[in-house]
């Protein structure tokens, strides 16, 4: 194993951590990003480049646009309900 | 159950899993030793035999060309439950952001990121296409390539026009580009069966290891599955869009 391998598990291992100590979700969101960077820094010294390409596809566009989309309809939903009974 | 019950229930749950875990590490190969055979005979046939430089791209359209086939229609029917859940209901209805609608801007959206977007489209465009065409030949393939295509119409909607983002991508159009893909990527595997005898075997020239049209049904099968998945991932996203900016539940103006 070379140093930027293990360089690459420690990163997973603590960001991994960050993504569920992180509790407001808007933050949880941006953990989980970054996790993905490192998931695909470790799959591409792994020597998995293909594997790395739809991490990255995924983890940084394909996931959080979603959640955050979600997360932007939930607050507007909130936001309506505290006008309706205040 | 009281908390004690559950704390004793979890001690003899964790030392279980424990023991088990211990077991297993303990019985695995070291690192980086490979003991699999499929690997090494497919090391060997990759280019040979199939003419492609990128043996996982030649694994995923030719060699297994029928797993994949699976896979894309899971992404075709997650994205169809998408479009079912997030439908328009019997108490919503469209309404456009006012301001979206005045300047066809989407509120937020500074000068620098408007102006980082629209160079982005066509350098994620250009990428898109390449990643999609040269799987064969480098990492990559239809599904990576497919949802960086995608992300080009995204980001005319980060430039702060999510209306003209249905103009440059029309919900039709995305729709009609998804079912394609995953039709041809069918066809790809249907002319092996009508030429060749065999579902999903290559009926394509092979031509010269390295070059651009090559490896025979790998390049269209990547164009069709590229095809599929920015069409899919642009009809979930603009489902998405479309609840948050556009549909309003009946009560709010």
């Amino acid at each position: 194993m070379t140093v930027l391998q293990i360089a690459a598990l420690a990163a997973v291992a603590l960001l991994g951590g960050g993504v569920v100590a992180a509790s407001d979700p808007l933050r949880q969101t941006l953990m989980l990003s970054i996790y993905g960077l490192a998931l695909t820094m470790m799959f591409f010294v792994f020597q998995a480049p293909d594997v790395a390409l739809s991490e990255i596809v995924v983890s940084t566009v394909g996931l959080p646009v979603m959640i955050l989309l979600a997360l932007r309809k939930v607050r507007q939903q909130e936001r309506e309900r505290r006008e309706e009974d205040p | 159950m009281s908390r004690t019950t559950r704390l004793a229930l979890f001690g003899v749950a964790a030392v279980g899993l424990g023991a088990v875990l211990v077991i297993g590490l303990a019985g695995l190969p070291a690192f980086g030793d490979y003991r699999g055979v499929y690997g090494h005979v497919l090391d060997g046939i990759g280019v040979t035999e199939r003419h492609a430089t990128d043996l996982v791209t030649a694994l995923n359209f030719d060699i297994r060309g029928f797993d994949t086939l699976g896979e894309e229609f899971i992404l075709f029917a997650s994205v169809l439950g998408v479009v079912l859940i997030l439908r328009q209901l019997r108490d919503e209805h469209q309404h456009p952001n006012q301001e979206e609608v005045d300047e066809h801007k989407f509120v937020g959206a500074s000068e620098a990121l408007r102006a980082l977007s629209l160079v982005l489209i066509p350098v994620l465009l250009a990428l898109g296409v390449y990643i999609v065409v040269h799987g064969q030949i480098t990492p990559g393939g239809g599904f990576q390539g497919g949802v960086i295509l995608a992300t080009g119409p995204l980001a005319v909607f980060l430039a702060g026009r999510y209306l003209r983002m249905r103009i440059v991508a029309p919900q039709v159009v995305v729709e009609i580009g998804d079912a394609i893909g995953a039709i041809g990527y069918g066809l790809v595997g249907l002319g092996g069966l009508v030429f060749v005898g065999v579902f999903f075997k290559n009926f394509l020239p092979l031509g010269i290891p390295g070059h651009l049209l090559s490896a025979g049904q790998i390049d269209v099968a990547s164009t069709a599955v590229g095809l599929e998945v920015s069409g899919a991932f642009l009809v979930a996203w603009s489902e998405f869009l479309d609840q948050t900016i556009l549909v309003r539940s009946r009560g709010e103006s």
